[in-house]
């Protein structure tokens, strides 16, 4: 590990000014996966700016007339999970922190650091192979390597590494957005579903954030949908394994029985949280059936480009897809689990 | 659970006393090697190949040696010499520990340079920053059955005339295949080693310290006793930490480069999947001829493994055939594709657990295509004598083990077509396949010396090592039984090669053959010293020769059932319920018996379901080398495992009528695993790991 300054900023503006300085400084939050990278050498920060002591740490109502939630950037995975106004407001939240990392982790990755972290693709985190992301045009290995865990939507033949969060998929199912602020003390939002970049030519880019820029909450609007939300999650391994697929599903049904909204996310499958828009406008309006919900997976696949080595995906999208979105439906009309 | 107790009523031997280690290993005290405080250590970090094949042309380490706190670089231009000719044991291959002997790479990872430091950190920081420059060659790490060049290490086994046999009314053809796994005990590989005056003192993470001190001696050219190997901890080895690797000598090196100072290298968990051995990938191709009753009329087994350009490892996946079924036709054979890889190793069960995989599912076929119960195909085939030396059978409770496996399962109420159960949306089936795992000779000598120390407390010390298998306890057990006293009477020293040489923890031998040469210690004491010695009386016992060993074929077997649920949209793949049932000889201590069974038996779930090194072979190297991508089974993914036995009287494998029980829970499991996925859903996966792609759109 190459020797860093460590630096404790003394408020959000601080930090992000620090960094902004400073082209080889990163902050620090959970550090369960820069502190990783930076061991085995895919990340070599001179500087670290350490956030975690920031009071970023609270869950909280919106004000009155809001509605919502805020979730401060250092909030610990489990502790998010765990929150009442989270597991009532928003369970499917609660759900996919859950079925994230381990509850070792959970209890040290914070809920800015999730968003940020990087992509598990086993070359990006082996120094010895070429990877774009890691070193913008080196080559991409994983084109005619391993395959599993990478994406079917809206890979480049730059890269077709996958973001693993789970809690982001939650995120952008529910219009979530992070608040940011900026080196010059300047505060924004950015809804989570364009937080992060799909590839393209630059994979190195996997948001859209400035250097210096640093998340500080993230924010729940309040949304009927969310209290029936669910968030399914299929991977090789029954805990501790990143999702091969993964979706979070919200579902609002008009008084006719036909959908009257719709969110689909889906993770593992790309560079960023994919938020199923032609499922959901291929849903929107007709009926909630079974055959429905199938037809809406359809059309999401119609965007897909599996590679050879994780063609199964498809069907794994067709299958969280529809069931998901049949349990959902199932429980808004009263007919409990299926 | 009705635990068989065996041994007699108010002895140690049989009952299940904890493990008397148990408190310190959960409380952290227990020291393993790396932990060991010495004075005013260095710290080595490798430096690894970044090619396949070559010849390293440079090392440039300028860089490096400007860090602050680095003492040294060592490189094949400087490191200390070794005796590349030494005549080491038949488990060592002198070619992998010839570390920084010469510049030639052979695999990927290979250690081409160490940095030796001051501070951990210090060591690895600049380990990143030498610069090897490399003449590199074309490598070639593809691994497959279809290769002209594999070649046979040894004539293959032949009786009768397996392929010009008459034409069987049933024929079982197809190919089976097993991962490549690595052994990742939780312990990495660790040496804290000190050269002074001569002597070398190592504290070693190992299955065998004599193995450790004769390897390590013979390769410095000094005599065995100069070299003192400290291991009563080990964080569990696997069959890894048997033969020595590279990691090892290269610590050794600096230590003898340094003189006088400790210094200490430990593994990364990345480290371990490129320095220590590997479990060969098999390609199995199995025939099975057979008549419409079921009974074998050839066995045909041909497994393509993989071994290394620096030094041959045979994988005897083709071996545990031999004995297995009665058949009159038979051809067991290896194939082996060398490649520019690392050195395979042993790692839990060589040879049988991944050669059962591929027969075990091959008779579940069999049973399928004659329409028989899989159990009763394999009742209609269990042969009279050993049909590969024709040797009658110390004895042989497979019958048992699978009609008591089948009531306690509750095997009859299986559905009787695959795919014929659907719960909540998950297939659900049932599977069952056979165990085995012969009594081995220990591999090496053993010794043990009990000392009376006074107040009726005996001393027993061997140089055994407890690598998590509860050797610690059964030993006690054994020895108290053998000088009748209370357990709480005995202590054992292990683990320290200042003590009576004992031999290698592997093959499932330790307690056999440590435990027989306590026996035979105590029975030595008594002639010696009688009833009421004095305090200071002592004894030695050795290992006693087996007189039945040449006459008899010896075997512990077993029979694992396992339910499967195969979810029918995504194909996730759970597994409820393992249920294994053993005859293995006297089991002596019910507790750790049953972990080393439930051990067994959830490594080879792991196997099933999980486990598998990636390689790269544009590379040459694993590029899932961490537990994040390399799975392993997790708490979620074992939910109720079992271990039964049977009453197993077997006076004829040693004194204390015990057979082998570390490696016999791992074999099998597999391949109950494949064949309750197959009844699930009528999909026969054959390649392992069994994952949810073998399922969706099936």
């Amino acid at each position: 590990m190459k020797p860093f300054d460590y630096r404790r900023a003394s408020d959000a503006a601080g930090a992000a000014a620090l960094v902004a300085e400073h082209p080889g400084a990163a902050f620090l939050g959970g550090g369960t996966n820069l502190v990783d990278h930076m061991k085995l050498g895919v990340a070599a920060p001179d500087m670290l700016v350490d956030i975690t002591h920031l009071p970023m740490d609270r869950v909280e109502a919106l004000p009155e007339g809001e509605g919502g939630v805020s979730i401060g950037a250092n909030v610990r995975n489990s502790e998010a999970a765990a929150h009442p106004l989270v597991r009532e407001r928003y369970p499917v939240l609660s759900q996919a922190l859950l079925s994230g990392a381990s509850g070792q982790l959970r209890n040290a990755a914070t809920t800015g650091g999730n968003l940020l972290q990087r992509t598990r693709c086993v070359y990006f985190q082996d120094t010895g192979t070429p990877c774009n992301k890691r070193e913008p045009g080196s080559g991409c290995s994983a084109l005619e390597g391993y395959q599993r865990y990478h994406a079917v939507f809206g890979a480049s033949p730059d890269c077709v590494a996958t973001h693993p969060s789970d809690m982001a998929v939650a995120l952008v199912a529910l219009d979530a957005r992070v608040v940011v602020t900026d080196a010059a003390g300047g505060e924004r939002r950015i809804p989570v579903a364009e937080l992060h970049r799909l590839p393209g030519e630059a994979p190195e880019q996997d948001t859209v954030l400035s250097r210096g820029d640093l998340i500080t909450a993230v924010e729940l609007p309040e949304m009927p949908m969310a209290a029936r939300a669910r968030y399914r999650k299929i991977r090789d391994r029954a805990s501790f394994a990143f999702a091969l697929v993964s979706a979070a599903v919200g579902l609002e049904l008009a008084a006719d029985g036909t959908v009257a909204d719709v969110r689909i996310a889906l993770g593992g499958v790309a560079h960023k949280p994919w938020r199923a828009l032609l499922a959901e406008e291929a849903l929107r309006g007709s009926a909630a059936t079974e055959a429905g919900f199938a037809a809406a997976a359809e059309a999401e696949l119609s965007e897909a480009r599996p590679l050879p080595g994780n063609v199964f995906k498809l069907e794994l999208v067709r299958a969280a897809v529809t069931e998901t979105l049949g349990e959902v439906a199932a429980e808004l009309r009263g007919e409990g689990e299926l | 659970m009705t635990a068989t107790a065996y041994g007699r009523p108010g002895t140690a031997t049989g009952t299940g006393p904890p493990r008397s280690d148990g408190p310190a290993k959960a409380a952290g005290t227990a020291p393993y090697a790396y932990e060991y405080r010495v004075a005013d250590p260095a710290y080595v970090a490798p430096v690894q190949a970044t090619v396949a094949r070559g010849r390293v042309l440079e090392v440039d380490a300028a860089e490096a040696e400007a860090v602050e706190g680095v003492i040294a670089v060592l490189t094949h231009a400087g490191a200390p010499g070794l005796d590349t000719g030494a005549e080491l044991s038949g488990l060592q291959r002198v070619a992998e520990l010839a570390v920084l002997q010469s510049g030639e790479v052979s695999y990927r990872g290979q250690v081409v340079a160490a940095v030796v430091a001051e501070t951990f950190e210090a060591a690895w920081h600049a380990a990143a920053l030498v610069t090897v420059r490399y003449e590199q060659w074309p490598h070639d790490a593809g691994f497959s059955d279809q290769r002209a060049d594999a070649v046979a290490p040894e004539e293959d086994h032949r009786q009768g005339e397996v392929e010009s046999a008459a034409p069987a009314e049933v024929v079982v053809e197809q190919t089976y295949a097993t991962a490549m796994q690595h052994n990742n005990p939780m312990e990495p590989h660790t040496t804290v080693a000190r050269f002074e005056g001569g002597e070398l003192f190592l504290y070693e993470s190992t299955q065998g310290s004599y193995e450790v001190r004769r390897t390590v001696a013979a390769l410095l050219g000094m005599e065995p006793e100069r070299v003192h190997v400290v291991a009563p901890y080990v964080g569990g080895g696997f069959g890894s930490k048997g033969p020595l690797h590279a990691p090892t000598v290269l610590a050794v090196l600096a230590a003898v480069a340094l003189p006088g100072r400790w210094v200490k290298l430990a593994l990364t968990r990345r480290q371990m999947f490129a320095l220590v051995g590997y479990r060969s990938p098999t390609i199995q191709r199995v025939r099975l001829s057979a008549g419409a009753d079921g009974r074998l009329s050839g066995v045909d087994v041909v497994a393509t493994v993989q071994s290394s350009h620096v030094a041959d490892f045979v994988e005897e996946a083709a071996g545990p055939a031999k004995s297995m079924y009665a058949a009159p036709n038979r051809r067991m054979g290896h194939r082996v594709v060398r490649l520019d890889a690392a050195v395979p190793t042993w790692m839990r069960a060589p040879g049988e657990c991944p050669g059962m995989f591929g027969p075990e599912v091959a008779m579940d076929e069999l049973a399928w295509a004659c329409g028989l119960d899989p159990i009763e195909v394999r009742l209609r085939n269990e042969p009279e004598r050993d049909p590969h030396t024709g040797k009658p059978f110390s004895s042989r409770n497979l019958a048992a083990c699978l009609r008591e496996g089948a009531r306690r399962f509750g095997w009859a109420d299986r559905a009787p077509e695959p795919g014929g159960r659907v719960e909540n949306g998950w297939r659900v089936g049932m599977g069952v396949a056979a165990s085995a795992y012969p009594v081995v000779p220990p591999p090496g000598d053993s010794w043990a010396r009990i000392r009376y120390e006074g107040e009726g407390v005996y001393a027993v010390s061997l140089a055994a090592a407890d690598i998590g298998t509860g050797a610690w306890t059964a030993l006690a057990q054994v020895a108290a039984d053998a000088l009748g006293v209370p357990l709480e009477r005995v202590r054992v020293r292990l683990g320290d090669s200042s003590l009576p040489e004992a031999s290698l923890a592997g093959g499932s031998t330790g307690l056999m053959s440590w435990g027989s040469t306590i026996h035979a210690a105590a029975e030595e004491f008594r002639r010696g010293h009688g009833e009421r010695p004095e305090p200071g009386a002592e004894a030695t016992g050795h290992l006693p020769a087996n007189p039945a060993q040449d006459d008899y074929a010896m075997y512990a077997y077993g029979a694992q059932f396992a339910e499967v649920r195969v979810h029918a949209a995504t194909g996730e793949v759970r597994v409820p319920r393992l249920l294994g049932v053993f005859a293995a000889g006297r089991i002596v201590n019910a507790r750790t018996a049953r972990s080393q069974f439930t051990g067994g038996m959830t490594m080879g779930l792991s196997m099933a379901l999980h486990e598998e090194s990636v390689v790269d072979a544009r590379f040459g190297h694993v590029v899932n080398g961490d537990f994040a991508e390399y799975h392993i089974a997790a708490n979620a993914d074992v939910e109720d495992v079992q271990a039964h036995w049977i009453d197993e009287e077997d006076p004829l494998v040693n004194p204390l009528g015990a057979k082998g029980i570390g490696e016999i829970g791992i074999v099998g499991t597999a391949a109950a695993v494949a064949n309750a996925a197959y009844h699930a859903t009528g999909v026969r996966v054959r390649s392992l790991p069994v994952r949810l792609d073998d399922f969706i759109g099936a």
